[in-house]
């Protein structure tokens, strides 16, 4: 290991860093603009300038230089500190001095930086350039006379997403930033690039002009619009959830979120279930929880009752639906609520085994039935990474614009049992092969003839869901053997429904139907009695994602009007059908659910045991269906969103909607 | 601000370019020069393609030939590359037109050395004839423009007309070139000087006068 010298302190540092991470490793910050940690290396703001001996006698980009044994750095001479000044009063020479109608205001890299290393004082007198706006989609917004040319966005687009549509035309002065003809940005990651701008040149176009970020209180929360479980921040005021942003998780999300997750939150405040309602001669009317409750309990179903959770719960509302189900003598508990039948008897077998930073080592990989660009954008970024470092894929089901080399087999899942005869060899030649199966997958019974084909190359078996809830709810016990159609001929008089939508409930005949949710979507169209509940953001939770993470949400916003907490309404409940649930207040809750499931009271990966031998009789046939047909509109939250409503317009559906120059 | 602009993407240009294709002769030339690097090293052909491209427009059109947005598309496809690199490299290069040009691109320097030896006569007679800085003549005829320093200041003042530079110039000498390649005849490119033949010092050596006649050892007298 190098040891280098940076300000008289002695460091060791890992061989392949570069100077600017020596000098971080020595606790000394480095300013830059061009430079970052998950992107390649470009070295063209010039902000980062450090002293090195050896070496030229002038400043050099510590971005690109690798550290070496016995350099010695300087950040704080007085070559460094003039080089800074110069370098960013270059920067400011074209840049406007729009900071006060700039989005980026508070939270702006060059800001800050000019602040901490400019001059203070500009001595350039001529005009500045401007730079006509570009149109880059509905979530983008630029301003492009602000741009200064770090190329993170390019490089976000052609490294991370794998989609090339960014890039820098012209030269010199004249360089602009633009995507190709200014269509719009088509993938599901491109949001990031906003987080990525250090300056305002990408701004946020569904929160522009909404809010400054000192006026923002921010929460730390989780993703529920998929399975991968994302780390975000909620940024609210008052009871409004402005805008989420990612937060850092190396295991998990690293530092990206998907634009889904990121610009459903205006689906927040619209379509609300903030009043009881129940359905008096056909129609449905509103009503008081008390009206509600006594109608539930004229219904008297005992314990002909059953429950169904929804893809975005926390496993706290569904513990407390399954407690009052236990008190009234029933165990009709499901998730899945199109109909899977997946054995749920290991849950090692529905499992993302390989978690997702392991991923990114597998050298080989089957995806049996998943849109992963769809179902898991995050992962698809993963497997981007794996592929990028020589691994091979191979995906079974219909065909879908990968973001990277990918060969398809076949939309028929049967062709497990007839793998062409390249695919097995390079399986089992490779030393960490990984299968992934999908919801599709699971559907044509793919579960074990690809487990079996997994044990056969020793190969990591990975299980993808797609809904925020399905982990959690599987390790509650939502699920029956038959899946929900064994509740249907369970003929159940009770019927609550944890802000389940895709659920037929036509199958459920005169069931009294109780929706216990926060939108008006089709559930609610389909219930008797409506109790409105909370949302991600307006509850505390406990979210398991597709690899077994137990992470925990904060409470970020009150939920509107009458809505309350979910697990307030099922403990109200409780005490309308006479029972005991056995917890009072929410930290009971959570203990209860701990000491029945101990794996919920830990955050961290759960330990779901060996997996199971693969039940060699089985067999995958059928054609493959991916789960998702329109990536921005799959839950109630998305739907309600006029940014995600635009987004599928515009991107998936290709209206235009191109502006008049703003 | 940018001189340089993409011209605009409409449905007129792509039916006049949308099916562009090599010409026979140019699909060999093609093969030929990605043949020069490894296998799955094809992008490297860029500007190769991207010159070839424009050439052969240039020879359809009769003019010294550009880019339009369907011929970058062809070249994206041709090389399997996302057509917003090629873009980049198409905008990077002045050398590459992006919009029509005309018959002759001329292209005055103006840089120090060339404005000493007099390239403002040259600009001069260049606006005598009509012509207009980033502009094409009426006649299709003529694309002006101003450019940085060519490299030939030892004869300077020059002008670039489409590959060929026109050296040692006087506003007379540069007025017989421009006649003579509108009346379809080509001019001896190079220096204009009667008497030099590249950039020999004119009059005869003034340093190293020895070595005209022999390889002259000089190590003795140093």
């Amino acid at each position: 290991m190098p040891k280098v010298t940076v300000d008289g302190q002695e460091i060791e540092v890992p061989h392949g860093a570069t100077v600017l991470q020596a000098c971080e490793l020595a606790g000394k910050e480095i300013p830059r603009f061009c430079y970052h940690e998950r992107l390649s290396i470009a070295g063209n703001c010039r902000m980062c300038l450090v002293e090195v001996k050896p070496g030229p006698p002038k400043p050099q980009a510590s971005c690109a230089l690798p550290a070496a044994d016995g350099q010695e750095i300087r950040t704080d001479s007085d070559m460094v500190r003039t080089a800074r000044e110069g370098v960013m009063e270059f920067l400011l020479i074209n840049h406007p001095l729009d900071c006060p109608i700039c989005d980026q205001g508070g939270e702006c890299d060059l800001q800050d930086q000019a602040i901490a290393y400019g001059r203070g004082a500009s001595r350039y007198e001529e005009n500045k350039r401007a730079v006509t706006e570009k149109y880059m989609g509905p979530l983008v917004k630029t301003i492009m006379t602000r741009c200064i040319h770090c190329t993170r966005c390019v490089r976000f687009s052609e490294e991370v997403a794998g989609v090339d549509e960014i890039g820098a035309l012209y030269r010199g002065e004249d360089m602009q930033i633009t995507t190709y003809l200014e269509h719009a940005a088509k993938h599901e990651l491109s949001a990031n690039v906003i987080d990525l701008c250090p300056v305002g040149a990408l701004t946020s176009r569904p929160y522009a002009y909404e809010a400054r970020p000192w006026e923002l209180s921010k929460t730390l929360s989780i993703d529920v619009s998929d399975a991968m479980g994302a780390n975000i921040r909620v940024d609210s005021r008052g009871g409004a959830v402005l805008r989420v942003l990612p937060r850092i998780n190396d295991d998990v999300n690293e530092e990206w979120i998907s634009d889904k997750a990121r610009y459903q939150v205006d689906g927040l405040a619209l379509r609300r279930l903030d009043k009881v309602w129940l359905r008096k001669k056909g129609r449905l009317q509103q009503a008081s929880w008390d009206e509600a409750f006594t109608a539930i309990a004229k219904a008297k179903a005992g314990s002909s009752v059953a429950a169904v959770a929804g893809d975005l719960v926390d496993c706290e509302t569904m513990f407390a639906a399954k407690a009052l189900l236990a008190a009234l003598g029933s165990d009709l508990l499901e998730s899945r609520q199109t109909g899977m039948s997946y054995p749920t008897d290991s849950l090692a077998l529905v499992n993302f085994n390989s978690t997702f930073a392991g991923i990114e080592e597998a050298d080989a990989i089957l995806i049996v039935g998943s849109h992963v660009r769809w179902e898991a954008p995050l992962l698809n970024a993963r497997l981007r990474k794996a592929v990028k470092r020589g691994a091979k894929v191979f995906i079974v089901g219909p065909h879908w614009e990968t973001t990277f080399p990918a060969e398809f087999l076949g939309e028929d899942a049967g062709v497990l049992h007839k793998l062409p005869g390249h695919v097995g060899e390079v399986m089992s030649k490779a030393e960490r092969p990984a299968v992934i199966v999908g919801g599709g997958g699971l559907v044509a019974g793919a579960l074990h003839p690809a487990l079996a084909l997994a044990q056969a190359w020793n190969a990591g078996f990975n299980v993808l869901h797609f809904s925020a809830a399905r982990m959690g709810a599987l390790m509650l016990g939502f699920a029956q053997k038959g899946g929900i159609a064994d509740m249907v001929n369970a003929k159940p008089k009770l019927l609550l429904s944890l802000g389940a939508d895709e659920v037929d409930y036509s199958a459920f005949g005169d069931a009294l139907k109780v929706y216990i949710g926060h939108h008006g979507d089709k559930g609610a169209h389909a219930a008797d009695v409506i109790l409105p509940a909370s949302a991600y953001t307006e509850k505390p939770g406990t979210y398991v994602n597709t690899e077994g993470r137990v992470q925990l949400a904060d409470k970020a916003v009150f939920a509107p009007g009458d809505a309350r907490e979910d697990w307030t309404i099922l403990r109200a409940l409780a005490d309308a059908l006479g029972v005991n649930v056995g917890f009072d207040s929410f930290t009971e809750l959570r203990a209860a659910m701990a000491a029945a499931v101990p794996a919920l009271g830990r955050e961290g990966l759960a330990d779901y045991g060996p997996l199971p031998k693969a039940d060699a009789k089985a067999k995958a046939a059928g054609a493959i269906v991916y789960p998702i047909k329109d990536f921005y509109l799959t839950n109630p939250i998305a739907r309600a969103s006029h940014t995600m409503q635009r987004c599928s317009a515009e991107l998936l559906h290709g209206e235009d909607f191109a502006e008049a120059a703003e | 601000m940018a001189e340089r602009t993409i011209e605009a993407d409409t449905p007129e240009l792509r039916a006049r370019w949308g099916n562009f294709a090599w010409t026979a002769e140019n699909a060999a030339m093609a093969k030929e020069i990605v043949a020069r690097y490894p296998e799955g090293r094809q992008r490297s052909a860029v500007i190769a393609f991207l010159d070839l491209a424009q050439r052969q427009i240039g020879a359809e059109t009769n003019t010294q030939g550009w880019l339009p947005i369907p011929v970058i598309e062809f070249v994206a496809r041709e090389l399997d590359m996302p057509v917003i690199r090629v873009l980049e490299v198409a905008t990077f290069y002045t050398m590459f037109n992006l919009v029509p040009v005309g018959r002759f691109h001329v292209q005055v320097c103006g840089t120090t050395p060339c404005m000493l030896r007099g390239s403002d006569d040259i600009l001069a007679a260049c606006y005598k004839r009509g012509m207009k800085k980033g502009h094409t003549t009426e006649d299709g005829l003529w694309t002006f423009s101003e450019v940085e320093c060519m490299g030939n200041c030892s004869s300077a003042p020059m002008v670039q007309i489409n590959d060929d530079n026109y050296e040692d110039l006087t506003a007379e000498r540069f007025d017989h070139i421009l006649d003579e390649l509108a009346a379809g005849r080509q001019p001896k490119p190079g220096t204009q000087e009667p008497g030099r033949h590249t950039v020999e010092p004119v009059g005869g050596p003034s340093t190293l006068k020895a070595m005209v006649t022999e390889n002259h050892d000089y190590r003795g007298e140093w």
